[in-house]
């Protein structure tokens, strides 16, 4: 393979302003097939913001994002065909609270992938057992604990079999003893090939599973290093003092 | 569980409490009421013939029952209505998916139908359509009065179906478009499913509005429920006893309505 052929998100020179103020300066980075991304930074600093520009879920409005081989722009089509491959994991789960775990996992292959219904729910199931809860196919998402239904998301993004996905944050709105259960999830589709973009604090699934972390400041990416040297040592001033504040908690 | 059964049942006993005030208050000052009026007629001299109104109700004619005016009135008055429900949550629909829509012009179209709508007069804009619109156009009475009363309800239904879809969170969208759903899709399969509990109490406001409004075709001679009072009146001179019944369909009907909604809020409710 070449080097262009393994390159599966091209940002380049991205910026996004909201009003006057600019959430993202100039972000640029290339991501390959099967690499696992991690993005660290303070609250406020565009890891949100550039995420959701991967999937369109933000209009950037500078530089050029491409997302395994299409460019994003107005077209819908072409913004359709990225979000088919494009998995994404919320904060705060968004599961659809009027339909059952089923549904909510066969509603996006069958609409967006035109499966059928027999098809869209073995898939579901499958994926159902990798996040271990089939037992609770029936139920609506406001029955499950809240790690459930954050594993429930996991299996909905991966029910439309995508080449990417990104999560963002999607720990940080669990109980603590939630926070594994997922984490595992994780690790394990990571450690199937998925390619993958996580945005998080959790440092030590950071070590685990990254091959690249980025450290993002005020919309800008102010470091990118394999983890051992992102950890071990810091070049920005901005990172260490980063790192200091999350890891002495 | 037992927890919450207990509160519930405390609840209810409150509930049913307040319920009995409320009842009897009611009944306080409609008997007040019906004295007031009474009396008052009594003084007139009025000559209440109570016992003429059944016919207006049903005729027996061989054997075989008939509808009388009153009834064939509210015929009229519900199909009208009925037409006017369905042309309205549609015309609503269009209008607030085009207020809510990237097309410019859609929102523009949207706001200034809202507008007119909204800042005029219901009487005068069902003069403009019986007298200017339906000679043009050659339509009759009775789908003039469904038009105009659907273009004047449509607007307040759009307003609420606006309103409905925008309370859906928006995390709901995202997901939505993050598994590849088009925006029609999204409405179809998340939002919408999701607005309508939120915008059946307010619709059926407007259900009942559109029942009572109705009677306004009287101006224009369809037959319907207030018309054929108007009608039966002119003939028998029966004014309270008519003006009173008339009163109390549209009351039963409205009340038969909110009933039903309420009815069914209950049963979704227990279902999720
Ligand atoms: N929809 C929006 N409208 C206005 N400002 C926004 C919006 N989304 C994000 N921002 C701003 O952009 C900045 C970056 O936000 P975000 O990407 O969510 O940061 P992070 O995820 O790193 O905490 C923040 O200052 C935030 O207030
Ligand atoms: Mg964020």
């Amino acid at each position: 393979m070449t080097d262009t052929d393994k390159r599966v998100i091209r940002l380049d020179n991205v910026s996004k302003s909201f009003g006057n103020f600019q959430a993202l300066k100039g972000v640029s980075f290339d991501i390959n097939h099967g690499q696992k991304v991690v993005v660290c930074g303070p609250s406020g600093s565009g890891k949100s913001t550039m995420i959701r520009c991967i999937n369109r879920l933000e209009e950037h409005d500078g530089g050029s994002i491409t997302v395994n081989g299409v460019e994003l722009t107005d077209d819908m089509a072409n913004i359709l065909a990225v979000r088919r491959e494009v998995g994404m994991v919320f904060q705060q789960f968004n599961l659809f609270p009027h339909l059952t775990v089923l549904d909510n996992l066969t509603l996006g292959p069958m609409r967006s992938r035109g499966a059928d219904k027999q098809q869209a729910q073995g898939t579901a199931m499958e994926y159902l057992e990798r996040v271990r809860i089939p037992d609770q196919a029936n139920k609506y998402p406001s029955q499950l604990s809240g790690g459930q239904q954050q594993r429930v998301a996991i299996a909905r993004s991966l029910c439309m079999k995508p080449k990417i996905m990104l999560f963002d944050e999607p720990t940080s709105a669990l109980d603590p003893e939630m926070i594994k259960e997922v984490l595992d999830v994780m690790i394990e589709l990571a450690e199937e090939g998925m390619t993958m973009i996580v945005v998080t604090h959790e440092m030590g699934f950071a070590k685990t599973v990254a091959d690249t972390m980025i450290f993002m400041d005020h919309g800008e990416i102010v470091e990118v290093a394999p983890p051992s040297e992102f950890f071990s040592s810091p070049r920005s001033e901005r990172t260490q003092l980063f790192l200091s504040q999350i890891l002495s908690h | 569980m037992s927890v919450n059964r207990k509160a519930l049942f405390r609840y209810w006993k409150v509930s049913q409490q307040s319920r009995v005030v409320a009842t009897l208050q009611y009944l306080v000052f409609m008997a007040s009421l019906v004295w007031v009026v009474v009396h008052g007629a009594n003084q007139m001299g009025y000559q209440w013939q109570w016992y003429n109104i059944p016919e207006y109700f049903y005729k027996v004619f061989e054997g075989e029952i008939y509808p009388g005016r009153l009834i064939k009135g509210l015929g009229v008055t519900v199909d009208l209505t009925l037409w006017c429900v369905g042309f309205t949550l549609l015309t609503g629909l269009i209008t607030a998916l085009l207020r809510m829509s990237d097309s410019i012009s859609g929102r523009w179209l949207s706001t200034i139908y809202l507008e007119l709508v909204r800042n005029t007069p219901l009487l005068v804009q069902l003069y403009l359509f019986y007298f200017v619109f339906s000679p043009i156009f050659g339509i009759d009475r009775f789908w003039t009065g469904v038009i105009c009363l659907t273009f004047y309800e449509g607007s307040f239904v759009a307003e609420i179906i606006r309103s409905g879809v925008q309370s859906v969170e928006r995390g709901q969208w995202e997901a939505g478009d993050s598994i590849g759903l088009t925006r029609w899709d999204n409405y179809r399969y998340i939002v919408i499913p999701q607005a309508i509990p939120i915008m059946l109490p307010p619709l059926t406001g407007q259900i009942i509005n559109l029942i009572k409004h109705s009677s306004i075709v009287s101006v224009i001679a369809v037959a319907d429920l207030t018309t054929e009072g108007r009608n039966i009146i002119a003939d028998t001179f029966m004014s309270f006893e008519i003006w009173f019944t008339v009163a109390g369909i549209y009351l039963v009907l409205t009340l038969s309505l909110s009933m039903f909604v309420t009815w069914l809020e209950n049963r979704t409710r227990v279902r999720t």
